[in-house]
């Protein structure tokens, strides 16, 4: 029987902790739900250590555990709270190779989610690190995804920020690339998106449109696959990239790449520009399968 | 015995090394051979002499996690002085290969771990680095970087496991030219203490500083040690010419010997530099 992607991650921080030696930080990791499911549960003597409230602090803690060949995963519960335990994570570990010849390599866990948790908790916050160098973005959404992404890890020592989804955790199936012929548009999507993708693009095969998707795992570093610049040059009208952060980051700027590498347009769809509230009326939530139809249709009439 | 003469002129023998080096950082600003921006220890080497010296006695070779300023720490603790001379000049062959600069020494012979520019980063990365190795560890931090937000966390959850760890504050009073009775009414060994961390006041005399080493990488210790500073950063200017200097006190109390070794330390650094600049 297939695993949940939640059953895969905590079965690979087990295999971190007990057959790696390895160390789990984060903050509240054995209370109520051990962040979802996705820890074992173990105790500090096995590696899986909380840290204090003081979120700046921990990501500097966890930067210098790095340094001992131990390979830290950082648990940050919300991908929010990345406005607090990035800095010196940023500014330490990615930048340590590069200036003193000392990897710091961490498998960041920045879980996100979103609905009623306001302004700072929700959504994917993955563009605060996307601009710095010595850090390299992945958001596995399926369970193969994840292991991957862990072997990746483990194979090199550079920062690696894996954008979680909590919406994904349930999710069993591979999500595979759909890049029929002579399409319409090709959707990039990311994270949560993804899902909401494969919806929207049925919804508008029924309206007569024939849409792609390319899966984004890797965003940084962003390679564009050949048969993606392929699908994406022999399509009508070009291709959109979708994501549950504000677009001003990582959205627009691999749109910007997808555009440069092919002839093109594309352009991209994300939170809106707000802060999100804690309820459902003030929700800023990430594009929904409609929200992704109703733009893809204005996209195709504006560029027709 | 650690605490004697013997001690003392030890401490000594590193000061001198670290001052008639950063004399020489000076006289090369001037001259404009070095180009970057420099933070010398001048004034402040018996911190960094008396913790390397009594490391040295007891056997220690710690982590050691410094940021500006620590030029003596990197000397005192055995860094290879040509190499430093290397780095300030924007060489390859420094100790952090060109990229360090004055602010950012790292030395993987001495474990000496660089530093990135945030002021205070080092506190939570060195107490990282003590969790995770278990080893004796020391963080030298300014009187500035000390306030932090995130140093203070940091020594709050070193404090929590027990951490092998030293902090040394380095506290010469100013932030730039802002006196610490401006930026603050609360003393570091204050906070250590709310956290259960053995903290103490005093000043750098070497025989003082030798008082606290029962305490040390026992349990988190952190000593504020008052001291002075003879330089601006870059060399810029000096607070004032009557500035308390503990290397020329030390030195007339240690007499004759002590100018014997300041006297051989300034020719060795003096033919060094000389050296290198040759290149």
């Amino acid at each position: 029987m297939a695993k949940t992607l939640r059953e895969v991650i905590k079965e690979t921080v087990k295999f971190h902790l007990i057959k790696k030696n390895g160390l789990v930080f984060g903050q509240c990791l054995t209370a109520v739900g051990w962040v979802g499911g996705t820890l074992p549960h173990l105790d500090e003597k096995k590696g899986l250590v909380d840290l204090s409230m003081a979120d700046v602090a921990n990501g500097g803690i966890v930067a210098g555990a790095a340094l001992s060949n131990r390979r830290p995963i950082y648990v940050i519960r919300y991908q929010g709270f990345s406005w607090f335990n990035a800095p010196i994570i940023l500014n330490y570990s990615c930048k340590s190779k590069e200036l003193w010849g000392v990897p710091s390599p961490i498998f960041i866990r920045g879980i996100a989610m979103e609905g009623s948790i306001g302004p700072v908790a929700g959504s994917s916050h993955n563009s605060i690190y996307y601009k710095m160098p010595g850090i390299k973005i992945i958001s596995p959404m399926t369970p193969l995804e994840y292991k991957y992404a862990y072997n990746y890890f483990m194979k090199q020592d550079d920062v690696l920020y894996v954008s979680e989804h909590r919406g994904s955790y349930d999710n069993k199936d591979e999500l595979k690339d759909i890049l029929p012929k002579n399409s319409d548009l090709i959707l990039f999507p990311i994270s949560i998106t993804r899902f909401e993708a494969i919806k929207a693009k049925k919804i508008l095969k029924k309206k007569g449109y024939t849409i792609g998707i390319a899966n984004i795992l890797w965003i940084k570093p962003f390679k564009i696959k050949k048969n993606w610049k392929k699908a994406l040059n022999e399509s009508k009208y070009g291709g959109m990239v979708i994501d549950d952060d504000y677009p001003e980051g990582i959205a627009e700027s691999l749109a910007y790449k997808l555009m440069e590498n092919t002839n093109k347009k594309v352009t991209s769809l994300g939170l809106k520009n707000k802060s999100a509230g804690f309820s459902k009326q003030t929700d800023n939530l990430p594009p929904n399968a409609n929200e992704i139809v109703n733009n893809v249709i204005k996209f195709i009439k504006y560029k027709k | 015995m650690i605490n004697d003469n013997n001690y003392r002129l030890q401490v000594f023998k590193k000061a001198s090394i670290a001052r008639n080096f950063e004399e020489q950082v000076i006289a090369n600003v001037k001259n404009k051979n070095i180009k970057i921006p420099v933070y010398v220890s001048a004034g402040q080497e018996f911190i960094a002499s008396s913790i390397s010296t009594i490391c040295k006695i007891k056997k220690i070779k710690p982590l050691i996690f410094g940021q500006h300023r620590c030029h003596s720490t990197y000397l005192t603790f055995g860094g290879n002085k040509a190499k430093l001379i290397d780095e300030l000049l924007g060489k390859k062959t420094g100790c952090t290969s060109g990229m360090g600069g004055s602010a950012s020494i790292h030395s993987k012979a001495i474990n000496m771990y660089g530093h990135d520019g945030l002021m205070g980063s080092n506190g939570p990365v060195g107490v990282g680095a003590c969790y995770a190795t278990k080893k004796p560890t020391i963080i030298f931090l300014g009187d500035a970087a000390a306030e932090e937000d995130y140093v203070l966390g940091a020594l709050g959850w070193a404090a929590t496991k027990k951490l092998p760890i030293l902090i040394i504050v380095e506290d010469n009073n100013y932030s730039i030219l802002t006196e610490k009775k401006i930026r603050r009414n609360w003393e570091m060994s204050d906070v250590a203490k709310s956290f259960n961390i053995k903290g103490f006041n005093l000043n750098d005399n070497p025989v003082n500083i030798n008082r606290y080493s029962k305490y040390f990488f026992k349990q988190p210790c952190l000593l504020n040690i008052n001291t002075n500073r003879i330089y601006w950063h870059a060399g810029a200017g000096k607070d004032s010419e009557k500035t308390f200097d503990r290397y020329k006190s030390e030195k007339k109390i240690l007499g004759l010997e002590a100018k014997l070794i300041d006297n051989n330390s300034k020719k060795i650094i003096k033919k060094l530099w000389q050296k290198h600049l040759e290149k």
